[in-house]
């Protein structure tokens, strides 16, 4: 799949979905977690082999069943029916998560509410107090890969920075998130704070400071 | 000579007791021991604690246990779903208990009760509001939280084919939860499509060893149900 084309200064989804699909090496073991990160398995490299992890037990997994191959006995973390790839494996709930947190899987891509210039996450709850609390998977995945890679808008439909000098939404993970892509740049976060490693389009330092209202520091990896 | 099969889901089920603690595998309906939980419902067991990933989906299963009020607490990592409108009712009118566990952490307390662990640190959970009052520790630079197992009187879970010795094997992702609550339970109840000969299943690929396993109901073959029709 192609990524449709953009405005000068942000992407869209799928823009993101595609450039954070080009930092997964082959050969790499990844979790794409429930939502918006489902969509980089459409922009994944062809001649790399990724294998994707599902936390419900099954490494392998391949694209969605399409009508007439439903299997209720193989699903994804999202519940939805899947098919399995030659040379999957299958595993319980334990061993699943044991990859996880014992640091076996290379990614793992994550919605977000907000995140911390330092890594912080905020992605299971708005802690609204009327909202039913569910946290699933996410607080395993927020510390179970080499490198937690998050996906999404910079900003919030009104306007208001996701990335942010400190959570106040609820924590997933403290200090766990590697690198942050966005529709209007591309962050690397650390202990030191946040660094812009792409700039979207015509996208200034300036115009991301003013939104964040972080200090940003700028220094442009070569993919 | 060992036989562990029972001659109903009725008869596995009977002597549950009111106030029992009940593992109940299954992510979402995949591994969802349907029969068992029917079973239980009839039985009339009530005042229950169900440790389960989900607090049930739909009308059936755990939804209707849930919906039927018998169950007074719920132990797991993820109530809210699209189709979880019979939990989310009762939750908001304060009718169900609810605690709520990371789902690795739900895993491994599960499987450390089988395993004999007095408790162990985990890094998940550390810093968030699911880790407020419980123990802490920083151990090679890394910070843990301590988490307890969780034991249960009884597990319900649901497998594919069983020998008389409970031996079990399991089939693609309905496997989930099913082989650590075996352990977990002081009895565990297992539903499979059909029970075989011992010497039937290949010992390399027997994934719960019968030692885990108390009981087994026979279902009937999955493949004659609609929901398979796609696979059959």
């Amino acid at each position: 799949m192609s990524a449709e084309p953009s405005s000068s200064t942000s992407w869209t989804r799928n823009e993101i979905a595609a450039r954070l699909a080009r930092d997964i090496p082959d050969g790499a073991y990844v979790n794409l977690g429930i939502g918006l990160p489902t969509l980089v398995s459409n922009f994944l490299p062809s001649d790399r082999e990724i294998i994707l992890h599902t936390e419900n037990g099954m490494l392998g997994m391949g694209p969605e069943a399409a009508e007439g191959q439903i299997d209720p006995d193989l699903i994804n973390a999202g519940k939805i029916p899947v098919t399995e790839l030659p040379g999957a494996s299958y595993f319980h709930h334990g061993d699943s998560f044991g990859m996880m947190r014992g640091g076996h899987l290379d990614v793992c891509v994550l919605g977000a509410f907000q995140v911390s210039k330092t890594g912080d996450l905020a992605n299971w709850s708005t802690g609204a107090p009327d909202a039913i609390p569910a946290v699933g998977g996410a607080m395993d995945l927020a510390i179970g890969a080499k490198q937690v890679f998050v996906m999404m808008e910079l900003a919030s439909k009104k306007g208001v920075s996701k990335l942010v000098e400190t959570c106040t939404y609820p924590l997933t993970g403290l200090g766990c998130v590697d690198r942050l892509y966005t529709d209007r740049a591309v962050f690397e976060l650390s202990t030191d704070g946040a660094t812009v490693i792409e700039l979207v389009g015509a996208t200034t330092i300036d115009e991301l400071q003013g939104l964040t209202g972080l200090e940003l520091r700028y220094r442009k990896i070569p993919e | 000579m060992i036989s562990k099969t029972s001659e109903s889901a009725a008869a596995a089920l009977a002597d549950v007791a009111d106030g029992a603690t009940i593992m109940i595998g299954g992510f979402g309906l995949a591994g969802q021991p349907m029969q068992l939980i029917d079973a239980l419902l009839e039985q009339g067991a009530t005042d229950l604690t169900v440790v389960s990933n989900n607090a049930g989906n739909g009308d059936t299963g755990l939804a209707a246990l849930i919906g039927a009020r018998r169950v007074r607490k719920i132990v797991c990592s993820f109530p809210r779903q699209t189709d979880s409108h019979i939990f989310d009712a009762l939750y908001r009118s304060g009718g169900i208990e609810l605690e709520l566990v990371p789902q690795g952490n739900l895993a491994e307390r599960i499987r450390a009760a089988g395993a004999g662990i007095g408790a162990f640190f985990t890094p998940t959970g550390f810093g968030t509001a699911l880790a407020e009052g419980k123990e802490t520790r920083t151990i090679g630079g890394r910070d843990f939280v301590l988490e307890h197992p969780l034991f249960a009187d009884v597990a319900l879970i649901s497998a594919y084919r069983a020998d008389r010795l409970g031996n079990l094997t399991y089939r693609k992702t309905s496997r989930n939860f099913g082989p650590i609550m075996a352990g977990a339970a002081a009895t565990t109840v297992v539903q499979v499509d059909r029970v075989v000969e011992a010497g039937d299943l290949d010992p390399e690929a027997v994934v719960t060893p019968g030692i885990f396993v108390n009981r087994i109901v026979v279902t009937g073959d999955r493949f004659d149900r609609e929901e398979w029709a796609d696979v059959r």
